[in-house]
């Protein structure tokens, strides 16, 4: 069960990547994908509180569920205009 | 209509696309790039954004303005990419039979748009940059 996985801004500075791809039947909420993603980058831990999430271009959180074929963003706080 | 675009930003094309002969007022906001930002001189801006879902959160502060205030029609258009100072980032016409909603509507859709809309800015000094993240 593949997911496609976004960072933007800082998130992808410190991932080094904008776009990775996930199992998500090992993660099945946004917040355990995450986690997983926090284990292996740890300065993503410390943005925590900070970062937003979406699910195929809606915001999410922690718990929404992760589904085979989705599209799941992390970026830090907004700054348009 | 909304639009994200890479180029430069058209006001006057914005302004005759929304305004009409029934308006009393036309608000035309712009957003530049300043040249100096917390005390450093800003080379350029680089903009990024999540453009599916910019595209959607713009539609949505549209629909919210032409929803919640008295206006006939808004228009946004958001510029991303690199940007020198001086440069126009974001066009909002606001076009109404009369001035006060014209005025709030354009308030509302800027001050939403930097809290809702997933796009972000990187300043570039002469020395370096920075991410800047969070509405100011």
């Amino acid at each position: 069960m593949s997911v496609r996985v976004l960072f933007f801004a800082s998130l992808a500075d410190i991932t080094g990547t904008r776009e990775a791809e996930a199992d998500a039947s090992q993660h099945p909420t946004v917040g355990a994908l995450f986690a997983d993603f926090a284990a292996r980058f740890p300065r993503l831990d410390s943005y925590r509180r900070l970062i937003l999430s979406a699910r195929n271009s809606e915001y999410a959180d922690a718990e929404t569920p992760v589904q085979d074929g989705d599209e799941i963003a992390f970026f830090p706080p907004v700054s348009g205009g | 209509m909304v639009q994200l675009v890479c180029g430069k930003i058209s006001v006057a094309g914005l302004r005759e696309r929304i305004a009409g002969a029934e308006d009393g007022a036309v608000v035309v906001f712009e957003g530049t790039v300043r040249n100096r930002s917390r005390g450093r001189c800003v080379r350029r801006l680089e903009y990024q954004a999540y453009e599916a879902m910019a595209q959607r959160q713009l539609e949505e502060v549209r629909l919210r303005a032409l929803r919640d205030y008295a206006i006939r029609d808004i228009g946004i258009v958001q510029r991303t990419g690199s940007l020198e100072p001086g440069e126009c980032s974001i066009a909002i016409v606001v076009a109404a039979a009369h001035r006060a909603p014209a005025f709030e509507a354009c308030r509302f859709a800027i001050d939403t748009i930097k809290k809702t809309v997933p796009i972000w800015k990187k300043e570039c000094y002469e020395d370096g940059a920075v991410w800047i993240e969070g509405a100011d």
